[in-house]
């Protein structure tokens, strides 16, 4: 077993051999610029590009048209947001999105909001889930776009896109998902899901980094998106900027493997979860799983070891690779803002971990990471006064705690 | 983050753990922090009442690896300290002790707020003035 183990799929994964495989020769003999019209370099440049439109676009039911390449997620969401923003401004000047999303929705809504734009942010249940009631009563004729993301990348959840997508097009509204997290991981499809703009990146799905995709629905509605970069007009006009050729066949080929394997990857991964779950259960009192276990990616296990600081516990197993929602690990000292929208207090969002479970784990790092994580969450108690007053039968959320 | 070996020793091997009588009049309980801060420092020491000598220290942290250390070196530091001794000690020798870079400064703060918080909780019960008053917590 090689050490460190990595647990940290959702923060990225490892590009996957048979995708640096088809990259590389894209980096030398087929070196040509994609908008090369008029010699070879180009034209086998562009089959390349074309033919990796055709995997992202199969691995979610779109057509290759629909599809625009982007640098990835962060800007994928940009654009999709701003862009509808700007070309719908005439029509309504409201987008309605969910306080879990990730920071590159929340602070591209937060922006437009100084821009005049009115933002109404969902809350989300105990679970995660976005309420529908909610969505639907927030919906006005000034709404122009919901963006709700497809499954969350700390704890996981899936929102019932689906539903959401139907209450958008019933009510006339856009619906954009950041599908990041989602896309190559659990059955992801823009007709089914009623998805009319998806964000997706390669780098969570053995792909490189620094490029992603953004879905554009054709059809039934067409969307059009204002550009957020002017130049030579690539990719219908939406994003000007040569193509990242041998990174869009990475992005292409490791679609194209997502959707070869899918079932059993989802097969695999959650195994390995459930495993990890039942093992930390059965060794420890005090553990809770953060966000709904039903509507939940197959590798995620976002989970709080009460009166157990995170960082602390992450300290205690320094060969594996895992994220806490700690204020601690973070700069700004506050606790994960995902785990607050579930309305947990901040000292079970302080003692949380993400295990993120991917294609090149297997049952013996899950197993060593089991043990490991009970022997230092055993010996980090031995350490906590919460646990000590909790075993007292001291209530703690009734103690006055001496701070400002 | 790199933590400083130090930090790391009292982390792998902390100091005087545990729990005294909270109840004995010779005890001096400080309970600093709060859950939701992420940080939570139990400091006691128990005192020798005729010579004024800290005989003992324990603790107990909820926090991150500074916060732990931070409370592990303060007992190694107050046993065999006069009580005035003790409170000489100041944030700022712990935090060169330990290295600690400044994001966790308020972990030292924490321990020398819990050292006085004892300190003040053992002179309560011996019904002596209280010389130093309790620093407040920063969050």
């Amino acid at each position: 077993m090689k050490s460190p183990i990595y647990l940290d799929n959702h923060a990225t994964t490892r590009v996957d051999p048979r995708v640096v495989e088809a990259m590389l020769p894209y980096f030398t003999e087929s070196f040509g610029n994609a908008a090369s019209r008029n010699h070879e370099f180009g034209w086998v440049a562009e089959q390349g590009v074309e033919n990796a439109r055709k995997q992202v676009a199969s691995l979610i039911g779109a057509s290759p048209k629909e599809i625009i390449f982007t640098s990835g997620a962060t800007e994928s969401n940009n654009l999709a947001i701003k862009g509808v923003a700007e070309m719908y401004a005439e029509k309504g000047n409201h987008i309605i999105t969910a306080a879990t999303e990730h920071k590159a929705v929340l602070d591209t809504c937060k922006k437009l909001e100084k821009q005049g734009f009115r933002i109404t942010i969902l809350p989300v249940k105990g679970d995660g889930l976005v309420d529908l009631d909610m969505l639907r009563e927030a919906i006005t004729d000034k709404t122009i776009l919901v963006s709700i993301m497809y499954a969350n990348n700390e704890i996981g959840v899936v929102q019932p896109v689906a539903e959401i997508g139907k209450i958008c097009r019933e009510r006339g509204v856009l619906f954009h998902t950041d599908a990041v997290q989602a896309v190559g991981k659990i059955p992801v499809d823009v007709n089914a899901d009623n998805i009319d703009i998806a964000s997706l990146t390669a780098h969570k799905v053995y792909g490189p980094k620094g490029v992603g995709a953004l879905y554009v629905r054709r059809r039934n509605p067409r969307v059009q998106l204002t550009a957020q970069m002017d130049g030579g007009g690539h990719e219908r006009g939406m994003r000007s900027g040569t193509m990242n050729v041998p990174a869009i066949v990475g992005l292409g080929e490791a679609c194209a493997i997502a959707q070869r394997e899918m079932a059993a990857e989802i097969e695999y991964s959650r195994t390995l979860r459930d495993r990890l779950k039942a093992r930390l259960e059965a060794g420890l009192d005090e553990v809770y799983v953060n966000g709904s276990m039903e509507h939940r990616l197959p590798g995620n296990l976002n989970i709080s070891f009460a009166y157990v600081e995170g960082e602390s516990l992450l300290m205690g197993i320094s060969d594996v690779a895992v994220s806490s929602g700690s204020a601690c690990t973070s700069a700004t000292l506050e606790p994960s803002y995902v785990l607050k929208a579930l309305g947990l207090g901040d000292e079970i969002a302080h003692s949380s971990i993400r295990f993120g479970i991917g294609r090149f784990n297997t049952q013996e790092e899950v197993d060593y990471v089991a043990d490991k994580l009970i022997d230092v969450v055993t010996k980090l108690r031995e350490l906590s006064p919460l646990y000590e007053m909790f075993k007292e039968g001291i209530d703690l959320s009734t103690v006055q705690w001496a701070h400002d | 983050m790199a933590y400083s070996d130090k930090v790391l020793d009292h982390y792998n091997n902390p100091r005087n753990v545990g729990s005294l009588d909270r109840t004995s009049s010779s005890v001096g309980t400080g309970m600093v922090g709060a859950p939701e801060c992420g940080d939570v420092m139990k400091l006691q020491i128990q005192v020798n009442d005729a010579t004024g000598i800290i005989e003992d220290a324990k603790f107990k942290t909820f926090g991150c690896g500074s916060a732990i250390a931070s409370s592990s070196l303060a007992t190694e530091w107050l046993k065999g300290r006069s009580v005035d001794e003790a409170l000489m000690i100041k944030n700022t020798d712990i935090v060169n002790e330990l290295s600690l870079p400044p994001v966790k400064i308020h972990c030292s703060v924490l321990a020398e707020d819990a050292i006085k918080a004892a300190i003040s909780d053992y002179r309560k019960k011996q019904g002596s003035e209280v010389a130093t008053p309790v620093a407040q917590t920063v969050a």
